[in-house]
Order: C-alpha cells, then structure tokens, then sequence
C-alpha cells in the first residue's frame, strides 16, 4: 500500500513535468495551428543553460532564474526567424523545418557545451527526505517538482482566464482574423505565446536537470510522451493537457511499476518480468488508442474556425 | 593473332607492375567506430589508443608503414554497412577494426570475414560471434560481451550477497548481460527488472527495488541510462544501504569525471583498468596521457591491443600479400597485453584474466581501483559452440 502511495507521487511528478511540456506546446498549436517539434529543444535549452549558471555561482534559484529567459528568449527568436514565415504553409512543412531545429540546436549544444553530459546537484535546501505517513518517506526535490508545476497550472488559469492578455489570446485562438481587424497586434500576440510555451518548458528542462543528465538530445525522449499527452488531451486545450499529463504519467509509472508483479500471478517470473516490462512500456500507447477510439479529438477537444 | 598476343602480354606486363607497386603501398587498416552521438567519446578512445601504437613506431605497426582509415558509423548498422562495402571495393582494405556497439558489429562483421578480411574487434562482442557464428577471420581482442557480467556475478557470489536484484534495459543486450550474471551468480534473485530502452527517469524501478529489500543491487544501464540511474539512486539515499555492482561500461574514467559523488563505491568487473600492474600498460597509460592529456579508458586499451597484436602479426609476416600466415600469427597473440595475461581460445577469443574494480577519489577526481582478481585465464561460455 506504501509502495503504491510512493509511485502514485512519481507518477504525478512525471506528470507533472509533462504537463509543463504539453501546455506550452498545446498553446502554440491550438493559437498558431503550427506543429512544433524542437519544442523538446527549449527543455535542453533550459536544462543546459541552468545547469551552466548554477555551476557558475552555485546557486539553484539564479540557475532558474538564467534558465526561463534564455529560452523564452530562444523560443521567441525561433517564432520570429523560423515559424512565423510557415503559418500558413503545409504542416508536412512546418514539421520538416522544426525537425532541421532539433539537428541544428543539438549540434549546437554540442559545439558550446561538449559531448559529455552536465549534472546540476539538487540544491542543498530541497535534499534530504520528508516523511509523508509513517513508513513512507519521499525526496523533498520530486515533491517540489510537484508543487511548482501545480503553481504553474494555477497561474496559467488564472492568465487564461482572468486577464485581458488571455481573453486576447482565446479569442486568437477561435478568430485570428477578427482579432486583428479589431486592432489587437496578433502576430505580437503570437510571439508571446511562443515565448510563453518555451519558457514552460525551459522551466520543466531546468527541473529535471538535478534529477537527468543534461545532454545534447534529451529533448527527444519527452517530446514523444508530450505529443501523446496533447493527443490524448485534445490538441489546443490547456485543460486537455493537465488530464492527460497526469494520465500519461499515472499510467506509465504505475505500469512500469506493477505490471511485471500482477503478470507474475499468471505466469512463470521469468516470461512475467519479461512480458510485463514490454507490456509496460506499450501502456501509454495502448491509452492513447483507447482514448482515440472513444473520442477521436481527444478528450477535450478545442472548437475554433 | 600477334596483335592479341602483344596485348595480352601488355596487360600482364602491366599487371605484374601493379601489383609490385601494391607491395611497396602501406598496409590499409579500415577503422570502422563511433565518432558521434552521445557514445562518439567510445570511438574517440578506441581510435587514440590505436593511433598511439602507431604514433609510437614512427607510423609503422611491426616495421610495416600502415594508412589507418578512420570512418564514423554514428552508432547505426546501415552506415557500418556502408563504410565497410566503401573500405572493400573502393580502398581495398584487407584489415577492419574499431566497431563499438554489437548491433553494427552484427550487421558489418559476418559479411566482411566471409569476403576474405580480417577483422579484429576493439570493442563488441557478440556472443553469436564467439559461439555459432565463429569464424577464422574474425578476432575478438576486448571480449566476449557478457565476460565483465560473470566475473562481477562471480564475486558477489563469493562475497556473500545471497538476495540481489537484477535491472537492465529491455532489448537483447540487456538481457545477455543479465544471463551472464546469472551464470556464476549462486545466490537468491530479489527481482528482475527491464526497464524501457533509453528510459530516463527511474523513480518507479528504484521505489520497487527499496520494497524488495535485496542485499545488493547489480546493473546494466550503458551510457547515459547508468548515469542518471546512479544520480537517482544516490538521491534516494540508497548509495549507502545497498551496494551496486555492474560491469564497467558505466564507469570509464569519462562517464566518472560527470558522475562523481553518486558513482562512489561502485564496484565494477572488467578485464583491464590503468593501475594493473605490468611494464607494458605503465608504458601505455604514461605514454597515453603524455600524447591527449587524459587517463586512457577501457576503450583506448583495447584499441592500443589491438594496434599492438597486429603489430606482432606484421612482424613476422612483412606484409599480408599470405593473409593466412598473417592470420596464424595473430592468433599466436605475441605481444605484451596492456592486460597482462592474454591469448586466444579456440574460438578466437581472448583468454585472459578480469578483475573487480571499485570506484574510489583521488585528488585529481573520481577514478578506478583494481580491489581483486577474480578470474585467472576465463573462456567464454560460448567457445564450445564454435567449430573451429
């Protein structure tokens, strides 16, 4: 039962830094209808830039507060030089062109900061343990991981929902035309939304870096589950990405987790760990067939003309 | 007819010229490994040390000037299938090394040894390669893969760990490492774990593996998998409760220079390590620090072992105008091993001695210490189904 309390919290935390990932990406997709794939870049980004400056001065909060601007900044350059000339083009284009991104900051990454990993030490205030019931304790780190994307969720509601800027930006996302006839600078507009999506992600980069290796690529691996979890959510939808993050997280950790156990009550332990992990790492896909089958938009699909 | 005649003897004539100047050529070694991705520092290794041990006799292996041709795979079968057909029909290459990772090695390795080259491994292998598959043009001279598994399931047996858990990434390779454990491993198995190829967060396997209570941990996660695995285990404040044993792939002086404090403690089973006691790997690890300002890895001894017995090979024979004198004096292996102990088996593998290695630090960082010799002159386990 502890044990399962404990990969409940890893779940949520994965989901959580998923979520981070997908929102940014959602938004840009349900404003701007353009497939972004080096938005896994921004997370490198972040993660790199932070680990630089929190190895510089030692601190983990000026680590953060380096990291979220350098790729909101990145994020906002590409949008300006790259993206906003592909709007209205094919998104077969948009994908190619964002997949020459992903080569292009890889291999930059590599030329500044070398082929060997960096590591960022989980800052010294959130080491250690806290003991959550009796018997089960958890790292301080994965719960803040927890409580800051929690934060962000909030903020993003409340942004969304409770200010001009997002009443701007909704109403971009149904009527871009209308928007700007009625004199809102849109493609302003856009630019800030593509910094806000990869400054999201640069803040989910620079908090998996105590917990990963920071290298050239590791954007890759999470943008896969990220593009699962905006499928799963319904492309455009915030609310769709909050779900489905914790969805895809719950499911692949729990997976991971207990499959090869349950599998051992039917067969031999060998062919169970086996079976179990393969079926494990399927888990998430399977969800997101089912999910399509029961509701081929997602399950909060996002109306827009 | 005459006219015939003049140009078939032109053409033999000319033959005969072309292949007298084949002879004064320098014999061409195609170095087949991986320069980039995350891995490229392997291939970078293995490239140095074999260009050390040709540095160090002037350009020449034996007394015979050789041209090393370098190519990078970048980690994937089709371009080591590529570059091998280049280096056979375009450069005439009669000698291949340098593959890093066995998936290339199986796709490269079988085809270039059937068309007459020989090939000697610097890194990979695989066991289909040692077992069934054998043949007399391939040499391994790092070792068989799940060699560094048995000697570390060896010593945990004989260090008294009855409950180890098991982890490795699901795809064939993992799989053999573990069997490879398992084979000298005595003991209970608390659980056994295959984690998602490539996987990065470990928080769900490493909350199973503190449930189960083993008394020891071992693992094979190479590259960047081993890395954040011992960073996420360390956090989990299992570092000192549970001791780690794994084979050295995830702890080269390289990776160890990132991962530090979390890797402390780890002991490591390998066949060689730079404070093994002998002239030869003094001489190398020196000569080798002198020449790129780093300790040499694993890697960078094998591809220095494998310059070296061609050299011996070159030696004797002068050339490889008769591959098979070349090849029977490779396999009399007649050099000083950086390892030591070293000579092949019947399947053209290395019998040599492995170690147990722990990762201790040092004033100039985070380094290997040789703690016990735990096998003396090991064969493989496959060496019986080689029919050579």
């Amino acid at each position: 039962m502890l044990l399962f309390l404990e990969q409940l919290l890893n779940g949520l935390q994965l989901g959580i830094t998923l979520f981070l990932m997908s929102a940014g990406l959602t938004l840009v997709f349900g404003i701007m209808r353009v497939i972004n794939l080096a938005h896994g870049s921004f997370y490198m980004i972040g993660a790199y830039v932070g680990a630089t400056a929190m190895a510089t001065t030692g601190s983990f909060l000026l680590g953060l507060a380096a990291a979220l601007p350098a790729a909101a900044l990145v994020g906002m350059a590409v949008e300006w030089l790259v993206l906003r000339h592909l709007y209205d083009r094919d998104h077969l284009d948009q994908v190619l062109a964002t997949f020459g991104l992903i080569m292009f900051f890889n291999e930059s990454a590599r030329m500044i900061w070398g082929r060997q990993p960096l590591f960022m030490d989980v800052p010294s205030w959130l080491a250690g343990h806290v003991t959550i019931v009796d018997g089960l304790s958890y790292p301080v780190y994965r719960l803040a991981v927890i409580v800051a994307g929690l934060a962000v969720a909030v903020f993003l509601w409340f942004l969304f929902a409770r200010t001009r800027l997002g009443m701007r930006i909704r109403a971009g996302a149904t009527n871009r035309e209308m928007v700007g006839a009625l004199g809102v600078n849109i493609s302003l507009l856009y630019t800030l939304v593509f910094g806000l999506g990869a400054l999201l992600a640069g803040l989910a980069g620079v908090m998996a870096g105590p917990i990963l290796a920071v290298e050239s690529g590791m954007g890759e691996s999470i943008l896969i589950l990220t593009f699962v979890v905006i499928v799963i959510g319904g492309i455009g939808s915030v609310k769709g990405a909050v779900v489905g993050a914790l969805l895809v997280g719950l499911v692949d950790t729990l997976g991971r987790a207990f499959l090869p156990t349950l599998l051992r009550l039917a067969f031999d332990s060998s062919t169970a760990d086996t079976a179990g992990s393969s079926l494990a790492s399927m888990a998430i896909y399977i969800l997101m067939a089912m999910v399509l089958l029961w509701k081929p938009s997602g399950l909060f699909p996002v109306q827009s003309a | 007819m005459k006219k015939q005649c003049a140009v078939v003897l032109a053409v033999l004539a000319g033959m005969l010229l072309a292949s007298h100047v084949l002879a004064a050529d320098p014999v061409k070694i195609g170095m087949i490994t991986t320069l980039s991705t995350k891995a490229g520092y392997l291939g970078e290794d293995i490239r140095d040390g074999f260009q050390l041990a040709i540095d160090q006799e002037g350009g020449t292996l034996g007394g015979v000037p050789v041209d090393l041709l370098v190519e990078d795979d970048g980690a994937k079968p089709e371009k080591g299938k590529q570059i091998a057909e280049r280096f056979e029909v375009k450069d005439g290459v009669k000698i291949m090394t340098g593959i890093v990772f066995s998936n290339v090695a199986m796709a490269v390795i079988p085809k270039v040894v059937r068309d007459g080259v020989v090939y000697l491994s610097a890194n990979a292998g695989p066991s289909k390669l040692a077992g069934d598959m054998c043949n007399p043009n391939y040499f391994s001279v790092s070792y068989q893969n799940d060699n560094l598994d048995e000697v570390v399931g060896q010593y945990v047996t004989e260090a008294g760990f009855t409950n180890v858990y098991l982890l490795a990434p699901n795809y064939p390779a993992g799989k053999d490492h573990l069997a490879g454990f398992k084979r000298y491993y005595k003991g209970n198995i608390a659980g056994e774990v295959y984690t998602k190829l490539d996987q990065s967060d470990y928080a769900a396997e490493i909350a199973g593996l503190r449930a189960a209570k083993p008394d020891a941990v071992f693992f094979f996660l190479p590259g960047g998998m081993g890395i954040n695995f011992l960073k996420q285990y360390a956090q989990a404040g299992l570092q000192q409760e549970i001791p780690l044993f794994g084979p050295a792939f995830s702890f080269d002086e390289r990776i160890l220079g990132a991962v530090g404090e979390a890797a402390l403690g780890v002991k490591n089973g390998s066949q060689w390590s730079h404070d093994l006691d002998n002239p030869a790997n003094k001489q190398f690890v020196e000569a080798f620090k002198k020449a790129y300002g780093r300790t040499p890895t694993l890697y960078a001894s094998q591809g220095y072992d494998t310059a070296r017995l061609i050299a011996s090979a070159l030696k004797k024979t002068g050339g490889i105008a008769d591959l098979d004198a070349f090849r029977a004096a490779l396999k009399k292996a007649d050099f000083e091993s950086v390892r030591g102990n070293f000579s092949f088996g019947t399947n053209q593998h290395p019998v040599q001695d492995f170690y147990i290695r722990e990762v201790i630090k040092t004033e100039n960082g985070y380094t290997n210490k040789t703690i016990k010799k735990v096998f003396s002159n090991h064969v493989d386990a496959y060496a019986d189904q080689c029919s050579m």
